[in-house]
């Protein structure tokens, strides 16, 4: 809105019921630019960086909406939220689409009115330990002291973990994760706990991190992904399918370096042919073109090529694809078929 | 006799003897120290502990920050150049410096017109903080500020700043026609002229609307950083002093109605944490503004951090008129002063300098207050801090260098505020004591 402060706060009512009620993929068709919600900063998923362009694994996904629906992986505006303030931006219309690394859990899509469109990380509760302790499972913790946050979900797991298996354990509560770093940095507990994304990018900042070790046990289901408002399935099958994309063009061996290749003329692959649109109509289906998908992989590649390139392992996070493999390697990502 | 006489005779000088430097343990240094610091045993021992206690910060510090990396790309390339030695990761400081200062997405070609508004803001301080030292003209500069600083940080078509300033001016020409039949009559009036002025100024600009502006707009979403601070801190002190004294007054008036509205205003903002408020302004109103308005996100936060700061400085100021001896307001009357008269001649004078220590409490805390908008999602040095700077791969676990940054500025500003509020005091000293 080009509008000053001054004269803004005088004329708003006026303008006000300009807004009718389209549906939101026709929303951000007229706009021109999708209004994405991300976190304020977390290392890997969502940052600025020096020149201020947001950069991330959840950043990503947006990115790739915004060209299946634009066509232009740049029409993007970024809106930073916090934990507080997630889940009214996005009921309030003020951001098309949230990818910020949101659990999906059952009270947030039942009772919160949201539709989870998909998993883009499957992520979980761990245990990082300096390898002088000597330990290398979860279960040779007894009696150790663990340093949580306090007023999270992980505490409750940690309780219900170390009950399960009839160990012990003292709690150092800590109240950030800056603050859990300082105090494991110190010595101040023998493990710390957090989701195993965070561990591994707390690790990232020490200053050796070949002398931790993240265990092995995952202690709690963390499944992140990018979510919707209730109601509106339209705008949801085209935030879906787009990540299924990402997913799918993985399995098939589509990446930005062959996309240009492989959707310029139909190829032997059927299953190829009819995401690229080479073959069938399913971009009419969604509403959109029918290269909807090719402009979604171009931008920042597959799934698999946004995870090496921003979490992966070889960036300093180094995350392992681990539950976040395809299907066919031993993991859990499985689109559906494109048919 | 004689003889022991003679024997007996004094010593008499007869020259002066030469000066000759007193005593070492009585002069200089050493006279100094022992008086300060080893004046007795116990006073020694905590003489030594205490020197003990700042090597030990020093050796600690001083390496930290001279040996400190300046030119680095990330972290990890810090660590490598230091290889083990201590040292500070400062390149972080210089890489995101504009951004630090300006937020992350105010456009880098811009920087220069936030920085001119920020120099002129000390020209359009002065006429109002220094009177008696700098001409009388200034001060149509400072009313002009405002406007100004508006065009210059947010940019865009120069009739929204001019429409502004021209609502002003209609308002107080009105208010001056009209104040001599009655004050309520020139008070609505104005405020009805005023609002005509904005309404009609905000359809011409809107008409006239062009891409093309003389200074690019930036909407209010890019601005950030420390900038962000100095822009609430400045407008919500400013705004919250008169606002307060208004406040102040009418919980002291004889006028049930607007007496009542001053003490529930007041307590019920003082009731409620800021932080609560700035909730309001960014989630609450959300739901009750037609999807697809966007209602100034910077507006809101001010107008609620305006409202929180006036109710304390109300709180303040009254402070200031109720240790004001009756007899003021005695004389007041027995002058044959009006009460608008009384109050700006005789008791607000005074009473504004009674309140002034409490006043710039207020405003010290206001400003440090301004970084509570990073909860929000708003990003200013603090919010730039813990989001986007740390959240980086490259800058993940550089705390020190930058939180000390920000209270290094936090510091300098605060300091300034305290010290001009100290010679303020002094200037205004007429008591006798």
């Amino acid at each position: 809105m080009k509008k000053s402060v001054f004269l803004g706060a005088l004329t708003v009512a006026g303008i006000a019921a300009g807004a009718a009620a389209a549906g939101t993929l026709d929303d951000v068709k007229a706009r021109g630019t999708l209004n994405c919600g991300v976190t304020t900063g977390l290392v890997g998923f969502a940052a600025p960086d020096a020149n201020g362009e947001w950069d991330g694994f959840d950043v990503g996904v947006c990115r790739a909406v915004a060209a299946a629906v634009l066509g232009d992986g740049s029409a993007v505006e970024f809106v930073p939220t916090t934990g507080k303030t997630r889940f009214t931006a996005l009921a309030s219309g003020e951001i098309d689409m949230l990818a910020r690394n949101t659990t999906w859990t059952f009270s947030r899509d039942v009772d919160l009115k949201f539709e989870f469109t998909g998993i883009n990380y499957y992520d979980g509760q761990g245990f990082i330990a300096p390898k002088a302790l000597g330990v290398s499972s979860a279960k040779e913790l007894s009696g150790a002291t663990v340093c949580i946050q306090t007023g999270t979900t992980t505490e409750l797991n940690l309780a219900d973990y170390f009950r399960a298996n009839n160990m012990d354990y003292e709690p150092v509560p800590i109240e950030t994760n800056a603050e859990g770093q300082q105090q494991y940095l110190a010595g101040a507990c023998d493990v710390y706990t957090t989701d195993r994304s965070g561990l591994a990018a707390t690790r990232a900042a020490f200053e050796n991190p070949s002398d931790h070790v993240i265990l092995p046990e995952t202690i709690s289901k963390e499944p992140l992904g990018p979510l919707v408002r209730h109601g509106d399935n339209e705008w949801g099958d085209v935030v879906r399918w787009t990540l299924n994309a990402l997913i799918a063009a993985e399995e098939y061996g589509v990446t930005s370096a062959n996309i240009a290749d492989m959707a310029s003329a139909p190829g032997d692959k059927p299953e190829v042919n009819r995401l690229l649109g080479t073959e069938g109509n399913l971009g009419e289906m969604l509403g959109l073109e029918s290269d909807w998908a090719v402009k979604a992989i171009s931008v920042g590649g597959n799934y698999g090529e946004l995870f090496e390139k921003n979490i992966g392992e070889n960036t300093p996070i180094g995350l392992s694809r681990g539950l976040n493999a395809q299907w066919t390697e031993g993991g859990l990502l499985y689109s559906p078929p494109f048919r | 006799m004689s003889d022991t006489h003679q024997q007996s005779i004094p010593f008499v000088r007869d020259t002066m003897l030469p000066e000759a430097p007193p005593p070492a343990a009585e002069t200089g240094i050493v006279k100094w120290m022992r008086e300060n610091l080893f004046s007795n045993v116990t006073n020694g021992i905590l003489t030594l502990a205490a020197l003990a206690a700042i090597y030990y910060l020093l050796s600690g510090f001083l390496p930290w920050l001279f040996n400190g990396i300046w030119d680095a790309p990330s972290i990890r390339a810090c660590r490598e150049i230091l290889q083990g030695e201590v040292g500070g990761c400062f390149a972080v400081l210089t890489e995101r410096w504009n951004q630090l200062l300006f937020g992350f997405k105010y456009p880098d070609e811009e920087y220069w017109r936030p920085s001119l508004a920020f120099v002129l803001l000390f020209a359009a301080a002065a006429p109002v903080m220094f009177p008696n030292h700098v001409p009388r003209v200034l001060f149509f500069f400072t009313g002009l500020y405002p406007f100004l600083a508006y065009w210059l940080i947010w940019g865009g078509p120069i009739l929204s700043p001019v429409f502004g300033l021209l609502g002003f001016v209609v308002g107080y020409i009105v208010w001056n026609r009209l104040v001599a039949q009655s004050f309520a009559a020139g008070f609505f009036g104005a405020i009805v002229a005023a609002l005509v002025t904005w309404w009609i100024g905000g359809m011409i600009v809107e008409a006239m609307a062009s891409e093309n502006t003389l200074l690019a707009a930036v909407p209010s979403r890019d601005m950030g950083g420390f900038m962000l601070n100095m822009i609430l801190g400045t407008v919500c002190v400013s705004l919250s002093i008169p606002f307060g004294i208004a406040l102040a007054l009418g919980r002291q008036s004889d006028m049930p109605i607007i007496k009542w509205i001053c003490v529930l205003f007041i307590e019920f903002i003082r009731g409620v944490p800021l932080i609560t408020l700035l909730f309001v302004a960014n989630v609450v109103l959300a739901y009750f503004l037609p999807p697809g308005t966007t209602f100034d996100l910077i507006l809101r936060v001010i107008i609620m951090i305006t409202m929180f700061a006036s109710a304390y400085i109300a709180e303040v100021i009254r402070g200031g008129l109720a240790a004001l001896p009756k007899g003021q307001y005695e004389a007041a009357d027995s002058l044959g002063l009006d009460y608008p008269q009384a109050m700006r001649l005789i008791i607000l004078p005074q009473a504004l300098k009674i309140s002034i220590p409490g006043i710039v409490n207020v405003a010290v805390g206001l400003f440090k207050d301004t970084t509570l908008v990073s909860v929000i999602s708003m990003f200013d040095l603090v919010g730039m801090i813990r989001g986007p700077v740390l959240a980086s791969t490259e800058w993940n676990g550089v705390y020190w260098e930058l939180l000390g940054f920000a209270a290094l500025l936090f510091f300098v500003v605060c300091y300034g505020i305290s010290q001009y509020s100290q010679w303020l005091e002094r200037q205004l000293q007429t008591e006798h004591r």
